[in-house]
């Protein structure tokens, strides 16, 4: 439960006059503050969710329209159907844009969880040197504008033969994905107690073990959580697919721009259905890893 | 004994440092190269050279005044048929034409009419009758300049300036810069989205950091939904709401506030654009914001307040200072990212919504005009790693969160 | 199961888009890539065995220059507008095309012979004739609507956005004949800068209203969507919607702009043989003939023409939609690639300007 001085911590307790007690308001302009405060933010989350939420319901509308029919207002069984999800589950081009976004996002994440695991355990080294300029550049593909870094690669890995395969998509979004992991294991590590790797040396294991037995499953959450990052990372990009990738190297964003740019059916809205239920897993998912992190660490004081 | 405490320092260094080297090379060789690769063409450009090299030897002697000589009308009555025949007249025609308009009708004409026309006594006298161009100096002019294997006329056009006829640099006319009012835009753009995205973001943060957890960390999944929904979806959302028959226009009209021939253009303009980046951007604002405001003790502004400040005063005196560097984080972040944003507005801002790197991606791909896109991309990089720089010294890399 | 070890082998091999039994053929995706599917890609592989594989893309020659340059070819055979390939073809991006290896025409004409003299060309193998024309939406836009190319740019008449390609190519000459240029006048204007300052002074006139598309599958999309009154457009796509989703739309053939396509190969492709097995296979009479059982676009071979008949899916009589026929040609324009491929990088350069303000 909530202690007393947190009744304070409430939106509003600028609303609050000095010479009263905290929660009883005197007159009407600041509970109007309030409920103007309160008012803004609800409205700030409507701004934030509305528009994901309402593609959920028009997914399921039966004309190939964006708006809310009146049948569908009249809650007419007719209105509403599953076509578009069945254009989606039918149509070969999404499976196969399923396929490569698949192979090219967890291609691209073992290679840059990976490499981003050992440069962060390195960066939290307390004798490593130039560690700000070291992580900068790291850190550097995760800023640069994603434009630029496509028509970077489009020219550079095109001249090496890398132009439309999936290695050099591959290669390009582990070096997007990899800043993730750098970030998260870094953040998990600034709270990793380094005694525990002492103790453990003291007891007489090795460096490998001492890494694979005691530090990797502490840091463990934050190595997945970053994982998932740069898989989402890759599982998102559209702009270096753009340039580097061809016809066999559709993936699904890459699906999904065409069909903005060229023709909006619904079709793109039941697909968007599925990537917000992906995006709520893989964020709870996240949000999980992260509490079992903060406890994990905490229970070995 | 001196030489083992050395090594022993060493020791450890070079096991972080060995720890670090697979990613630090990876990302050099797989980002960093391609950068370099792309930047380098904005001011070395060979062609030219290798198709005419006698052509460009023969102009190295000349004055740039008068005509040249004729080994220079010789030169290019032989490189240009040649250049046709191996079919590299293109990308030379095409150079030239990017120094001076015009060049490739000139240069394509030539060499076409050279295997028509007799030779009419003197080269001088042979080109000018296929074409009149060539009794002008400065179509010499340009193609020297275009065949000086490093320019920095990518770089005068990408800023709209222009090399006058006595050599000095300056504006272009107003009426046709391009790139500069361009770069006002993105920043302008930037701006307002960073402001807009405090403007909501402060309150929200707020709200999340101040809620009783359970709430709380509801209000933060909600604040991650957007965050980790695919950007296609959320743009393509922001069509589906905002075109004319979309869901607000058609609400609007229905319940008949707005005749039905008057919807509202929301879309493929700057409201679009400011829209859709604003709501993409945000959580990137909340998210810096919600860790700094978690951590100020909940008793600091109650005590202001009993100490006699009105809470307005309170908020700014006490609590403002203290988010600061959370407001710092996220705008800094925020304006990064905006300044490069590319998908959002290629796809909801149409022609008035338009950012710089949408004329990068142009390049590219319509106009062929590699050289001035890697200028204007040099010129948005070196932005972007001066706010980089800053970001990093304010405030810390190290610092930086996710979700 | 068996996709896995499939994959991994396409990871493996640099390069490795199509193999030698497959070529890559790159169109205009939409209703028009389909067509060509239908019309003579199917009939091919069955012919020899080679698979087609279909890419989109939306004209513009950076996939094509990157590839040639980097000596990695994926893309085998292109469709492409003229104006663009007389470009590749100055720079070497394509091979060239001997007419005379084409085959021959219906009646064993010469393949010389079977081409009007000013669409032979040896930059590729000329496919149809396809039309930008402008198009409206009769539920949107009731009362009497608009005849001529002037109309489309009178505001005052009909006021409401428009749609326009994004590019110069055809705008310019729209613009022209709209501001009383004659039709055979408009590249003699156009060749003049005052010609050009007057095309882009009467664009400015519209300017605020446009919307600009890039993929031909876009028009037919903003008209049904209402989301502009009025829109250029490829006349086959528009065809496509009024016969295939019954859509209301009303073709304008004032001042059309003709064009045709043409199929090139891609510099140094590996697979040079299928891909001009493919172009030949494609450029038979009956294969171009067949295009128009799908779309409205005319084959450009003189004795292909003979050969139009029926839509197949609806049983319109195909004829009256040609652009060529000639109620459609009475003011039509044929674009100019000559001027155009000398003219191309200053055209796009100032519109790109000149949009970008």
């Amino acid at each position: 439960m909530k202690s007393a001085p947190n009744a304070g911590r409430n939106p509003g307790s600028e609303g609050v006059p000095p010479s009263t007690k905290a929660g009883t308001p005197s007159f009407p302009g600041r509970r109007l503050g309030r409920y103007g405060f309160n008012a803004f933010c609800i409205a700030g989350f409507v701004f934030l969710l509305a528009p994901i939420l309402v593609i959920v319901p028009l997914s399921f509308n039966a004309e190939p329209y964006f708006t809310f029919t009146e049948g569908m207002l009249r809650l007419d069984p007719d209105a509403w159907s599953l076509r578009w999800y069945d254009a989606i589950v039918n149509d070969e081009a999404w499976s196969r844009a399923l396929i490569n976004s698949l192979l090219i996002g967890i291609a691209s994440t073992v290679l840059a969880t990976t490499l981003g695991t050992l440069a962060a355990l390195g960066l939290a080294s307390p004798s490593m040197p130039a560690r700000n300029l070291v992580t900068a550049v790291l850190i550097s593909p995760m800023i640069t504008p994603i434009i630029i870094v496509a028509v970077g690669v489009f020219f550079f890995y095109s001249g090496l033969g890398l132009g439309q395969t999936h290695a050099g998509l591959i290669l390009a979004h582990a070096a997007l994905g990899a800043p993730f992991v750098v970030i998260t294991v870094t953040a998990t590590l600034a709270g990793f107690d380094r005694t525990v790797l002492r103790a453990a040396a003291s007891l007489g294991a090795g460096p490998l073990r001492r890494f694979f037995r005691v530090q990797l499953p502490l840091i463990a959450p934050g190595v997945f959580s970053g994982g998932l990052f740069a898989f989402a990372a890759s599982f998102d990009e559209v702009v270096v697919v753009l340039f580097l990738g061809g016809l066999e190297q559709r993936t699904i964003p890459r699906q999904m721009w065409a069909g903005i740019r060229e023709q909006i059916s619904p079709a793109i809205l039941a697909l968007a259905v599925f990537l917000i239920a992906f995006a709520v897993v893989v964020l709870l998912t996240v949000e999980w890893l992260r509490n079992r992190s903060a406890s994990a660490q905490r229970s070995v004081h | 004994m001196k030489r083992f405490r050395h090594l022993a320092a060493t020791a450890p260094r070079l096991g972080a440092l060995a720890l670090v080297l697979p990613l630090l090379a990876f990302v050099t060789v797989s980002f960093l190269v391609p950068l370099g690769t792309l930047l380098s063409k904005s001011a070395w450009q060979p062609e030219m050279s290798r198709v005419l090299p006698q052509t460009m030897r023969a102009l190295a002697e000349w004055d740039g005044e008068s005509l040249p000589a004729e080994a220079a009308f010789a030169a290019i009555a032989r490189e240009l048929p040649a250049a046709r025949e191996e079919r590299t007249l293109g990308r030379v025609s095409g150079a030239a034409n990017r120094v001076r308009r015009g060049m490739r009708g000139v240069l394509n004409r030539t060499a076409r009419g050279l295997d028509r026309v007799e030779y009419a006594g003197s080269w001088r006298e042979t080109l000018t009758g296929i074409h009149a161009g060539w009794e002008d100096a400065q179509t010499w002019q340009a193609i020297r300049q275009a065949g000086a294997p490093f320019t920095l006329a990518n770089y005068l056009q990408a800023l709209d300036l222009e090399r006058r006829e006595d050599g000095s640099i300056g504006r272009r006319p107003e009426e046709s810069r391009v790139y500069t009012p361009l770069m006002w835009r993105t920043l302008l753009v930037s701006l307002g989205v960073t402001v807009l995205c405090l403007a909501i973001g402060y309150p929200i943060a707020y709200m999340v950091a101040n809620s009783p957890p359970g709430r709380g960390r509801l209000l933060l999944v909600l604040v991650l939904v957007p965050f980790w929904t695919s950007l296609l979806v959320r743009t393509t959302a922001w069509i589906v709401l905002l075109q004319r028959q979309g869901v607000i226009n058609g609400l609007l009209v229905s319940l008949g506030i707005l005749p039905d021939d008057a919807r509202l253009q929301m879309i493929y303009n700057m409201t679009g654009t400011f829209v859709a980046m604003t709501h993409v951007l945000l959580p990137f604002m909340v998210l810096p914001l919600y860790s700094v405001m978690r951590s100020i003790p909940a008793s600091h502004m109650p005590a202001a307040i009993s100490l006699g400040a009105s809470p307005l005063e309170a908020f700014r005196r006490v609590y403002l200072p203290q988010t600061l560097p959370g407001i710092g984080a996220g705008s800094l972040l925020v304006f990064i990212l905006a300044i490069g944003y590319y998908i959002t507005p290629a796809l909801v801002g149409g022609r008035t919504g338009e950012l710089i790197s949408s004329q990068i991606a142009y390049h590219v791909q319509t106009s062929l005009n590699w050289g001035l896109a890697a200028a204007l991309s040099s010129i948005l990089l070196v932005a972007v790693t001066a706010l980089y720089l800053i970001y990093s010294r304010v405030i810390g890399i190290e610092r930086m969160r996710l979700g | 199961m068996a996709a896995a070890p499939l994959l991994a082998l396409h990871l493996l091999a640099p390069g490795g888009g199509a193999s030698a039994q497959s070529i890559t053929v790159v169109s205009w995706g939409g209703s028009y890539a389909r067509s060509c599917q239908e019309a003579y890609h199917k009939a091919f592989t069955e012919e020899t065995g080679i698979e087609v594989l279909l890419e989109d893309y939306n004209g513009g020659l950076a996939q094509i220059r990157a590839q040639v340059d980097a000596g990695a070819v994926h893309w085998d055979v292109v469709d492409m507008e003229l104006p663009d390939a007389r470009l590749a073809c100055d720079e070497g991006l394509i091979e060239l095309v001997d007419l005379a290896d084409l085959p021959a025409g219906v009646n064993g004409e010469s393949p010389e012979a079977d081409y009007p003299a000013e669409y032979v060309n040896e930059c590729g193998a000329g496919m149809t004739f396809y039309s930008t024309v402008f198009a409206y939406n009769s539920n949107f836009l009731t009362g009497p609507g608009p005849e001529t190319v002037a109309d489309f740019f009178d505001l005052e008449k009909f006021p409401g956005r428009r749609g326009m390609r994004r590019s110069p190519l055809v705008n310019l000459e729209f613009a022209l004949m709209a501001d009383g240029v004659p039709l055979d006048q408009v590249y003699r204007t156009l060749d003049t800068p005052e010609g050009q300052d007057r095309a882009f002074r009467k664009l400015d006139t519209i300017k605020d209203q446009v919307v600009w598309w890039e993929a031909g599958a876009q028009p037919p999309q903003l008209l049904a969507d209402g989301e502009v009154i009025m829109s250029t457009a490829y006349n086959g796509r528009i065809f496509n919607a009024q016969v295939l989703e019954n859509q209301p739309f009303v073709i304008v053939w004032d001042g059309q702009a003709l064009d045709t396509g043409y199929l090139a190969i891609v510099a140094g492709t590996e697979r040079y043989e299928e891909a001009m097995q493919f172009v030949k296979f494609a450029n038979r009479p009956g294969s171009i003939a067949n295009v128009s059982k799908y779309i409205s676009y005319g084959p450009v071979r003189l004795s292909a023409r003979a050969l139009v008949d029926r839509h197949l899916e609806t049983g319109t009589a195909m004829q009256p939609h040609m652009p060529t026929s000639p109620d459609n040609m009475k003011r039509a324009l044929s674009l100019d690639w000559r001027w155009w491929s000398e003219n191309r990088d200053d055209m796009y350069e100032r519109f790109s300007a000149w949009l970008a303000r």
